[in-house]
């Protein structure tokens, strides 16, 4: 029962989370910080996918936030990569 | 012993929550480029990792067993999280920060990004 | 003859206990998949593996997981405070420099992992020559201090596992 409203606050928690980085990535400064904020975009969606599994009992989420751990860390240090050397795979 | 669990899981989520929204909301108020960085590694990380444990325990609850692809989500994110930082970090030195704001590295060399961004 | 197929026994081990783990189940079909990643994979990937990583002490090597993972956590509270309640101009951020007594890149990766997931601090560089870290501080009135703390705590235990 508490755990029912518990996973109400926290699916808020990182869904008003999602929000304020999308307000970032609109605002942001620089380049840089855009790529910061897609990769903190990545990681408060594991925990989304992770939370619903939570809420349906079911592991089948769990296959969905490994693949979007491996995505979007290879996607931050292509991005980066970029940046820093003009190519991705040298 | 499933009420204790439940707390548990309840305290967890709820950290958890707090952790993944107080790294967000460092990387709109800190006004620092390289501030920012420091919010997102940590707290989104632990909150993250907060939401797999109590995933874990109440697969564990409900009898399931031990689920170890959420334990594998949870290594992967800590061993990643330092990776993509320092990289981030090293985008941020060669485009915005001047050579000059930092200190000197001590030894004969000059600091790896500079050296490449000479070339 | 099995030097030769497994140029990396922990990495395979370390490949095979993935994949056994990604799927979820101990069957046959899944043993010998692994058994087939754990050998291809070193195998394919060796021009990228000259060294052979060593830890001297695996007792130790979990002692210190421990301590980091404690650290994290504590860290997370500090940076929490910072962000929550300092005030921006408050915030006194520094870069210090740490000159590395460890040598092997390893063991030198490992410190600028650890440093980044601990206390308001992030790795963000290394010297050309590999012979200092680029440490950037979210909140240290007293760099020096902190430059002591890093090498007293993590780099000395670090030295005496792997080197």
């Amino acid at each position: 029962m508490i755990t029912a409203y518990a996973l109400d606050i926290a699916l808020g928690c990182f869904g008003l989370a999602l929000i304020l980085n999308l307000i970032r990535l609109a605002t942001a400064p620089s380049l840089t910080d855009r790529i910061l904020a897609v990769d903190t975009m990545t990681v408060n969606i594991i925990a989304i996918i992770v939370l619903t599994g939570l809420g349906s009992g079911s592991v089948l989420n769990l296959d969905a936030a490994i693949l979007f751990a491996l995505t979007g860390f290879v996607s931050t240090v292509a991005f980066c990569k970029y940046l820093l050397r003009g190519s991705i795979i040298e | 012993m499933t009420l204790l669990a439940d707390y548990a899981i309840a305290a967890l989520l709820v950290l958890g929550g707090a952790f993944g929204l107080i790294g967000s909301f460092g990387l709109l108020k800190l006004k620092d480029p390289m501030q920012r960085l420091h919010a997102p590694t940590k707290a989104t990380t632990i909150g993250v990792g907060a939401a797999l444990v109590a995933s874990a325990l109440d697969l564990v609850m409900l009898g399931q067993g031990v689920t170890w692809q959420g334990v594998l989500v949870a290594v992967f994110l800590f061993l990643t999280a330092p990776l993509s930082a320092l990289y981030l970090a090293k985008t941020n030195l060669a485009r915005n920060i001047d050579r000059k704001s930092l200190p000197p590295t001590g030894t004969k060399a000059d600091w790896a990004t500079f050296k490449t961004a000479a070339k | 003859m099995l030097r030769r197929l497994f140029p990396h026994p922990y990495l395979s081990l370390t490949l095979a206990l993935c994949w056994v783990l990604l799927s979820n189940s101990v069957s046959l079909g899944t043993l010998v998949l692994a058994l087939i990643l754990a050998t291809a994979i070193p195998l394919f990937t060796s021009p990228w593996w000259p060294g052979r990583p060593r830890i001297k002490r695996p007792f130790a090597f979990a002692a210190y997981a421990a301590l980091v993972l404690w650290d994290v956590i504590v860290a997370n509270f500090h940076v929490a405070r910072i962000i929550l309640f300092m005030p921006r101009d408050k915030i006194r951020s520094a870069w210090v420099t740490v000159p590395l007594d460890l040598k092997s890149p390893e063991a030198i990766s490992l410190l600028a992992g650890t440093i980044t997931m601990t206390p308001g601090t992030l790795t963000a560089d290394f010297s050309a020559d590999g012979r200092a870290l680029l440490v950037h501080a979210l909140h240290a009135p007293d760099p020096k201090a902190l430059c002591a703390e890093i090498k007293s705590r993590y780099e000395s235990r670090l030295k005496r596992i792997m080197e």
